[in-house]
């Protein structure tokens, strides 16, 4: 798999940065010292082990400490040491300097997917969510697992090569990692806690990576694909998002109709509410709470519903969506709720107009 | 230390025989819930962490099982992530920290010429405590939302999204950093205040002085650990904000704490093994330790650096570069003490006249796969390095090679070298070396596969993974249930003894083992010591 993991590998990645490829040079370097010593050493103990046997009549010595050898048993380790410190330090101090970048990606970590946002460059404002794309029918073992399984997502962090990017990364609800290996990057995005790493790629492609740090049921899931292109590319890309950008700006202060709602709605909870409360509404038993039949916000007077939604459940994995999603998108989800698996509008309120949401945001 | 011998062994018999009704163990299970005799508080130590390490294996290999291939067969993640968690917790706490436990309290006033344990009613309660945490974890998975799945680490804030289940976790772990805290006061005062006339402390076999180290270092970091679950309590149900940012407190605080805990805990663990190697390999040596002062030294030195590396656990949240620097420095320089002692060990073998009983295997065994470990241990303290591997299989497999083929097979040796001092049979050798070698093969089986993985980027506590990394995955699980198998005929050959099947042992099996214990009788009687041997 170009840009993800080969079948059956052995070593590190050499990877499209300079970083990646001095820390598999370090890697290989301690890796080859310890082996000397581990042969030095365990040599001397099968050579005993042969001929230090009793069945051989080997009659024990009565040594039973040497000034001599322990000294240099001390200190030879400690000069190894110091040959390994030195490159790891050039390599350390260059990994931190996150100065003078061509381009600033903001990283969102939510459970369970990655936000980015260009925070400067030709593509300053884009922002979208990347999901998952691996269908479910795979991870079931219903489908063939293709050779991107577990590895691709919906939409890619696109970046020139050759270009100093500076990632900085947050999070939304709990600690993720994002990991690119062919980078040599790994970073946790902590909530309430700015992070920041960098990379540049000298060889344009796709490369994968997914979460390092346990965040939840789905921490296997939401993967990191990043795609390196040529300047020109980039810019034409960037150009096109920005583009789309303006034409999809929805209006709060529009009514919509029901059918409208629903069709929005359906999209937006796949994307943001289906990994808990599930594609059939059930949620999960004791874990996760049923949105069919759930008469308690669902099937109630439109102000809960909302106010869970923007402002989330304090203490359970139930996020604020008020950052995430504007007042369309929440009227939206809301009225699809109120419609979906059986609900059929029976509560109160069945439509949520974006206004509504304006006012209690 | 290891030319030690009793002077004179005073007569065990008793001038009133109407105390000696007294002095004889209970009958039925009042010996067992009253006890204070430090052999059977021992044995109830040693028999509650083999039930446990059944039950976090049985845990491993429910893991094992979902990751023998790509997609979800078995579990789902939420179940999953319960499993990888309980797994290590059970394992730390109720496995590996109470067996030895339970061989300092069998073994410390043996060898030192002690009568009993110090404090012996504290001694039942520290031990009576282990059964309720052992509850607490189990039935947490039968609660509303299932056991703690938020990783033994236990971090901050998703922690705080756990159900009910997080809170048994947090009650257990008070519990059992209780029950340490009084077994390390226990060692500590015993071996400080009771050892028989003649036995300086230079003069102590290495067990005692690993247990004496380690026991301070408990001393120390549980009441962090218990101070940091504490904290999620309290932001968990009491409103306050220790680890959420939001409300103006910090999530990274919660891993230095952990970490200020966590690795101390890792020396816990290896400690004590390093003190049963260094019995057992000069007994079947029949050499003296080689370095006894430097080995002593080597063993203060990892202790006081294990407080000043904390955050190498951390490289990838984030630090600054000086920070980072200090920690890949210091945590480089543990593996200088921890090189002494495998010389050490090596020049001990060295020019002896070796035979190759099961406990010497399982010290070998020891030595040769916890240096594997340690080199890891080495590539994983330098930091840009550990960027590539953090929170990978790379880290799973380094660790697993120093907590089982270290403290594991550690324990093993121990056992099997005074499983005739505490049953008064030998167990059988043909099965012990199969033992040996079945769990050393499979060992390697299940775990270098991982070292591969996590080089190659495969993230840790996945429950799912991508399609290239399956072969390996199935080695690993093929090897984890062959290693699982492999432990039935320990269990077997521990009935045989406990039941005395066996060829009765005399009071010193093994032609190069020295120290007081083995100037006791086999199996060694209820009350020993009761008069302080005199030590020349």
């Amino acid at each position: 798999m170009p840009g993800g993991p080969q079948v059956n590998q052995l070593n590190l990645h050499r990877g499209v940065t300079q970083i990646a490829s001095d820390i598999m040079d370090l890697h290989s370097f301690l890796l080859v010292i310890c082996t000397l010593i581990f042969i030095g050493v365990f040599g001397v103990m099968v050579y005993s082990i042969v001929k230090h046997r009793k069945s051989k009549g080997a009659v024990p010595a009565t040594f039973h400490e040497n000034v001599g050898v322990e000294i240099a048993w001390t200190v030879i380790p400690f000069l190894i040491i110091i040959s390994m410190a030195v490159p790891a330090t050039r390599a350390v101090v260059a990994m931190k300097d996150t100065s003078n970048a061509d381009l600033t990606v903001l990283v969102t970590g939510y459970q369970w997917k990655w936000g980015y946002e260009y925070l400067d460059g030709p593509a300053q404002g884009v922002k979208f969510l990347a999901n998952l794309s691996t269908p479910r029918d795979q991870i079931d073992g219903k489908a063939p697992k293709s050779d991107t399984y577990l590895i691709e997502t919906d939409r890619h962090l696109v970046v020139p090569v050759n270009k100093k990017v500076r990632v900085v990364l947050t999070a939304n609800d709990v600690i993720h990692s994002w990991m690119v290996p062919q980078f040599g990057v790994k970073q946790d995005a902590m909530p309430g806690v700015l992070r920041e790493t960098w990379f540049r790629a000298t060889k344009a492609g796709t490369y994968r990576g997914q979460c390092a740090e346990l965040c939840g049921k789905d921490h296997a899931f939401m993967p990191i694909v990043v795609e390196v292109m040529e300047q020109a590319d980039y810019e034409k890309w960037a150009t096109e998002q920005r583009q789309a950008l303006q034409a999809a700006a929805d209006d709060p202060t529009k009514t919509y109709e029901l059918e409208e709602l629903r069709a929005r709605g359906e999209k937006v909870y796949a994307a943001n509410c289906i990994a808990c409360h599930q594609a059939n509404g059930q949620g999960l038993p004791n874990t996760f709470p049923a949105l069919a039949g759930n008469e308690k916000v669902v099937l109630a007077p439109m102000k809960e519903q909302i106010e869970v939604i923007l402002n989330g459940r304090p203490g359970t994995a139930m996020a604020p969506f008020r950052d995430l999603l504007n007042d369309v998108e929440i009227a939206a989800v809301a009225t699809y709720t109120r419609h979906a698996w059986g609900n059929n509008g029976k509560g109160p309120d069945p439509i949520v107009q974006p206004s509504d949401v304006t006012a209690l945001r | 230390m290891s030319s030690v011998t009793a002077g004179h062994v005073p007569p065990t018999t008793h001038d009133h025989d109407h105390d000696h009704a007294h002095h004889g163990p209970e009958k039925g299970w009042r010996r067992w819930v009253f006890a204070t005799n430090h052999k059977d508080i021992g044995t109830m130590y040693l028999v509650f962490s083999l039930a446990m390490l059944l039950e976090g294996g049985v845990l491993a290999l429910l893991l094992r099982t979902e990751l023998f291939a790509p997609g979800l067969q078995f579990f789902q993640p939420e179940l999953f992530n319960q499993f990888t968690t309980m797994h290590g917790l059970i394992m730390i706490f109720g496995s590996i920290m109470p067996a030895f436990v339970g061989f300092a309290n069998w073994m410390i006033p043996l060898q030192i010429g002690a009568s009993d344990m110090a404090f012996a009613r504290m001694n039942n309660f520290s031990f009576w405590l282990l059964p309720i945490g052992a509850i607490l974890f189990t039935t947490s998975f039968f609660v509303p939302g299932g056991a703690n799945a938020a990783g033994w680490t236990m971090y901050a804030p998703l922690s705080l999204q756990m159900g009910p289940g997080m809170d048994f976790t947090i009650f257990a772990v008070h519990i059992l950093g209780a029950s340490s805290i009084m077994g390390a006061i226990n060692i500590i005062v015993t071996i400080l205040n009771m050892r028989a006339p003649g036995m300086t402390l230079m003069k102590m076999p290495l067990f005692c002085w690993t247990w004496l180290i380690t026991a301070y270092l408990l001393l120390a970091i549980m009441p962090v650990l218990a101070a940091a679950v504490t904290m999620l309590l309290t932001d968990r149900h009491f409103g306050t904000a220790f680890f959420n940012a939001a409300a103006g407190g910090d999530p990274v605080l919660y891993q230095h704490i952990f970490w200020f805990f966590g690795h101390p805990e890792v020396y816990v663990m290896i400690l004590p093994a390093f003190g049963i190697i260094s019995s057992v390999v000069p007994a079947f040596s029949r050499k003296p330790l080689f370095g006894y002062a430097s080995m002593v030294y080597a063993t203060a030195a990892i202790a006081i650096l294990s407080f000043l590396v904390w955050a190498h656990h951390m490289f990838a949240t984030g630090m600054s570069t000086t920070s980072q620097l200090y920690f890949m420095y210091a945590t480089m320089l543990i593996s200088i003490p921890t090189g002494v002692k495998v010389f050490n060990w090596v020049a001990t073998m060295w020019r002896g006249s070796l035979t190759f009983e099961t406990p010497m295997l399982f010290a070998i065994g020891f030595i040769f796969v916890f240096t594997i470990g340690g080199f890891t241990g080495l590539i994983l303290s330098v930091a840009p390095v550990d960027i590539q591997v953090h929170d990978t299989y790379y880290v799973i497999a380094h660790f697993h090679y120093v907590m089982v083929a270290g403290s594991l097979f550690g324990m093993y040796s121990g056992a099997y070298y005074w499983l005739p001092k505490w049953t008064g049979v030998m167990y059988d050798e043909k099965l012990g070396r199969m033992h040996f070698w079945s769990s050393m093969i499979s060992f390697n089986i299940t775990f270098f596969p991982m070292h591969f993985l996590g080089l190659a980027g495969m993230p840790r506590r996945y429950a799912d993974y991508a399609a290239q990394f399956t072969d390996f995955n199935m080695v690993a699980t093929i090897g984890a249930f062959w290693f699982g198998l492999s432990q039935l005929i320990f269990i077997w050959l521990v009935i045989k003894a406990a039941r005395k099947i066996g060829e009765p042992a005399p009071a010193q099996p093994w032609e190069g083992a020295t120290g007081l214990e083995w100037t006791v009788p086999s199996p060694a009687p209820f009350h020993t010591f009761e008069t302080p041997p005199v030590v020349k």
